[in-house]
């Protein structure tokens, strides 16, 4: 006869992505001109996989003869092929990169999250996909700039400078290198020491599209070789993800020149939840906004705030929310939440959770059994936090939250707004008036209602204040690229 | 403890935003169950499965065979679980529970005028307590959808406390006919009601109104019973019914409901899987994962 069947303990198996059809190289030169050379320093240093803290690859540092070299290939290319092409030859390239990311877009996924740390689930749902998809959006507008700034003269800007964060290493150098030469730009790129990998593979699909040399180049290395690129006076526009104290330096780099730039900075930014928010879908948002990709997202809502009169019921409901994300691996289809990118990084988030506590505010992990060996660090939360706490100030870019109660509209729109940054914010509310209210008197670039983290290639990204200035995505990322008269 | 009987303690239910619970659902959805995880949650859906016949032409003959499928799944494997219920209609009670008895197999019985309940109160109690005189261990009533959707909450909260008190020792299991009620914040709402009111589970459809059991109601109904877990620390179960026809789904909801309710859920005495078609495809996913080959559906047996 038939048994029952007790056991309830049910646990996922791990389901690991395969690596073995990923096509790696020991060590990567970089990418001048269209050809792979070796870094005249003759100096390399090593990515490792933040899972595991083995290494994967070999990566050149570039100097300032590199970037020299960078520089003038895509001034050649600029001067002699692409600023003389026609503007549908020019989309068809583009179009031609976003396919062949496309067909190589598990390999991407893998190699993104080996490098990156981040979950193999995000790797391959929103960052490749997305990255293909904002070549695709400026494929389009190559041949129809006209249209986007009817009446105006333009002229590209000439040679672009690009510096991206490790956060998005793929999906950031889309952003950048996609609208640059949509509008007749050539391009310097260099990824963030972390995380160079895809932007190599990039540079393999952009040899494999046939591009003319010297349109894209991609050079990789530290901050020096990006202060090189910053500083290089033949280069016509910056363009910078990242930390908003380098942004400083480079703004203070660039004064008295000619160069353009667009800054993509910090955040610190609210999520707001009033007491009529559809609440269980309010908590995904909460946890969207600071546990995806880590908490390493500049948009990041890192500071909750929630009406009083449904605060604790919010925490609960967090608390226990946080408690069903799976922290791991983040090659296994099931983790939730992968590895902090790097050992500075993560002792950085670490520095500032021991602030949180020394400051008095009640801390709450989830009680998940964390790896041994690589960089993790357990979704987090702060209660009891006030508006002058250092932990809801300064912007932590890792899985840390900070939630402070409200009462009143007014009060809460004013408690957003308090801060030097001004990237994006959430509000969750079951009522269209107060959403409109709110997104006309938060100062925030971006501001999403009832959801959080949404990324669409047409739509404008950039910051108020320290968040930066410029926007990247949609027509106005275009503008960012072109002279109009 | 429970509210029963006690309409005045109804919460207001909060808001449900459809786009943000069909983000959730697709999260559950990317769950990948794989080796022992899968065979482990294929032979818990088994476990958890309502073997259900409820037709204008069921026959005794029909019921047998049903029966005897119910704790004989699949006896060339041997090891397997039975399911967890045989559901029919109360004329059948009396022949089902001398066909399963000493199995662990329980007996449900549809009620209240299944499937519409468009009939007047005393029937509908005569319905239940015929039901149970046969020796029914679970009472599947249904709603009065008419009547919730004109507003008459008291009415509909009145009425499953009027059934769950002729019901005796038999768990009450009230049905929302979520295809009926359209809007995810009225199956909340009317998750609330069942709940408040005295069911022992909550039931999505009658399977016969489509769409029936989608994740997204389900979820909603999850999370009712969460809260209402939360409040009062009683447990409610919770019984998805009609269009969950295969093994990857019926695993998509146990993920579902381990990840919001935990795995105390996770047993046959609080989560259901009302389907016929359901377990001769787990069966098969079973076999697949044992010896490697998918089978021909020749080979397993149609009760």
């Amino acid at each position: 006869m038939a048994s029952k069947n007790k056991k309830t303990n049910w646990e996922y198996a791990p389901s690991i992505e395969s690596t073995d059809h990923i096509n790696l190289k020991k060590r990567y030169g970089l990418f001048i001109n269209g050809k792979w050379v070796t870094p005249s320093s003759k100096k390399y240093f090593k990515t490792i996989n933040p899972n595991d803290e083995k290494v994967i690859a070999e990566i050149s540092h570039a100097n300032q003869n590199d970037v020299n070299n960078a520089v003038k290939a895509a001034r050649m290319a600029y001067d002699k092929v692409w600023s003389k092409m026609p503007a549908a030859e020019r989309g068809k390239y583009i179009y031609r990169i976003a396919r062949l990311m496309q067909e190589r877009a598990r390999e991407f996924a893998v190699v993104e999250s080996l490098d990156a740390g981040k979950p193999i689930r995000e790797a391959r749902d929103i960052d490749i996909p997305l990255a293909c998809n904002h070549f695709f959006y400026y494929a389009g507008w190559s041949d129809k700039l006209d249209y986007a700034f009817p009446n105006r003269k333009i002229s590209p800007l000439g040679v672009a400078g690009q510096i991206i964060p490790w956060n998005f290493p793929l999906l950031m150098a889309a952003w950048k290198i996609a609208p640059a030469l949509a509008a007749g730009n050539t391009v310097v790129l260099k990824p963030a020491e972390t995380t160079s990998l895809t932007a190599l593979k990039l540079a393999e699909v952009i040899e494999e599209s046939g591009l003319p040399a010297g349109v894209v180049n991609i050079i990789t290395g530290f901050g020096d070789t990006g202060a090189a690129i910053v500083n290089h006076p033949d280069v016509n526009k910056i363009a910078f993800t990242g930390s908003t104290g380098v942004g400083k330096i480079i703004q203070k780099a660039i004064s008295g020149t000619d160069k353009k730039a667009t800054l993509e900075l910090g955040g610190k930014s609210a999520n707001i939840i009033f007491d009529d928010a559809p609440l269980d879908q309010a908590i995904e948002g909460i946890v969207n906004g600071i546990f995806f990709n880590q908490g390493h997202v500049c948009c990041a809502g890192s500071r909750l705030f929630v009406q009083e009169s449904i605060a604790d019921k919010v925490v609960r409901k967090l608390k226990h929310r946080m408690q069903s994300l799976v922290i791991g691996n983040p090659l296994d289809k099931n983790t939730d939440v992968g590895a902090i990118n790097s050992k500075e990084q993560l002792q950085i988030i670490k520095k500032y959770i021991k602030i949180g506590i020394d400051e008095g505010a009640e801390m709450h992990q989830s009680s998940c059994d964390i790896p041994k060996k690589g960089f993790f660090c357990a979704p987090t939360i702060f209660t009891n936090v006030a508006q002058s706490s250092v932990i809801a100030q300064e912007e932590i870019f890792g899985p840390v939250l900070t939630i402070q109660t409200f009462r009143t509209v007014d009060e809460v729109i004013q408690k957003a707004n308090n801060s030097p940054y001004g990237l994006a914010a959430g509000v969750w509310t079951d009522k269209g008036s107060r959403i409109f209210n709110l997104t006309t008197k938060l100062k925030a670039g971006v501001i999403w209602a009832n959801t959080y983290n949404k990324f669409d290639p047409s739509s404008p990204f950039g910051g108020y204040k320290e968040s930066g200035f410029g926007r990247e995505g949609g027509m106005q990322g275009l503008s960012a690229y072109l002279k109009l008269s | 403890m429970k509210n029963q009987n006690n309409f005045s303690a109804l919460p207001i239910s909060p808001t449900v935003d459809k786009v943000g619970v069909e983000e959730r659902v697709s999260r559950f959805q990317k769950r990948s169950i794989k080796t022992d995880a899968k065979s482990h949650g294929l032979r818990m859906v088994l476990n958890m499965i309502d073997l259900t016949t409820l037709e204008g032409k069921d026959t005794p003959g029909k019921v047998r065979q049903m029966c005897y499928k119910a704790h004989h799944l699949h006896d060339s494997l041997p090891g397997l679980p039975t399911v967890a219920a045989v559901c029919v209609y109360p004329s059948m009670v009396g022949l089902a529970k001398s066909l399963v008895k000493n199995s662990g197999v329980k007996v449900a019985s549809v009620s209240t005028a299944f499937p519409s309940g468009q009939a007047p109160m005393d029937v509908k109690i005569s319905d239940t307590k015929f039901a149970v005189n046969e020796g029914a261990d679970e009472i599947d009533m249904v709603i009065s959808r008419g009547k919730f959707l004109a507003g008459e909450y008291n009415f509909v909260f009145d009425e499953i406390a009027a059934i769950k008190e002729v019901c005796g020792k038999a768990r009450l299991k009230v049905i929302l006919e979520t295809g009926e009620l359209a809007t995810l914040d009225k199956v909340r709402k009317a998750s609330d009601i069942a709940i408040y009111a005295g069911a022992d589970f909550i039931k999505t459809s009658t399977g016969k109104i489509q769409p029936a059991a989608t994740m997204q109601v389900t979820y909603t109904m999850l999370m009712a019973i969460k809260d209402y877990f939360d409040e009062t620390g009683v447990m409610i179960g919770m019984k998805p019914a009609g269009g969950i026809s295969n093994s990857k789904l019926a695993l998509h909801n146990l993920v579902m409901v381990k990840e919001l309710l935990g795995d105390k859920w996770l047993t046959n005495e609080w989560f259901r899987f009302g389907a016929s078609s359901l377990a001769n495809d787990v069966l098969m996913q079973i076999l697949k994962t044992e010896t490697g080959n998918y089978q021909s559906s020749d080979y397993f047996t149609i009760d």
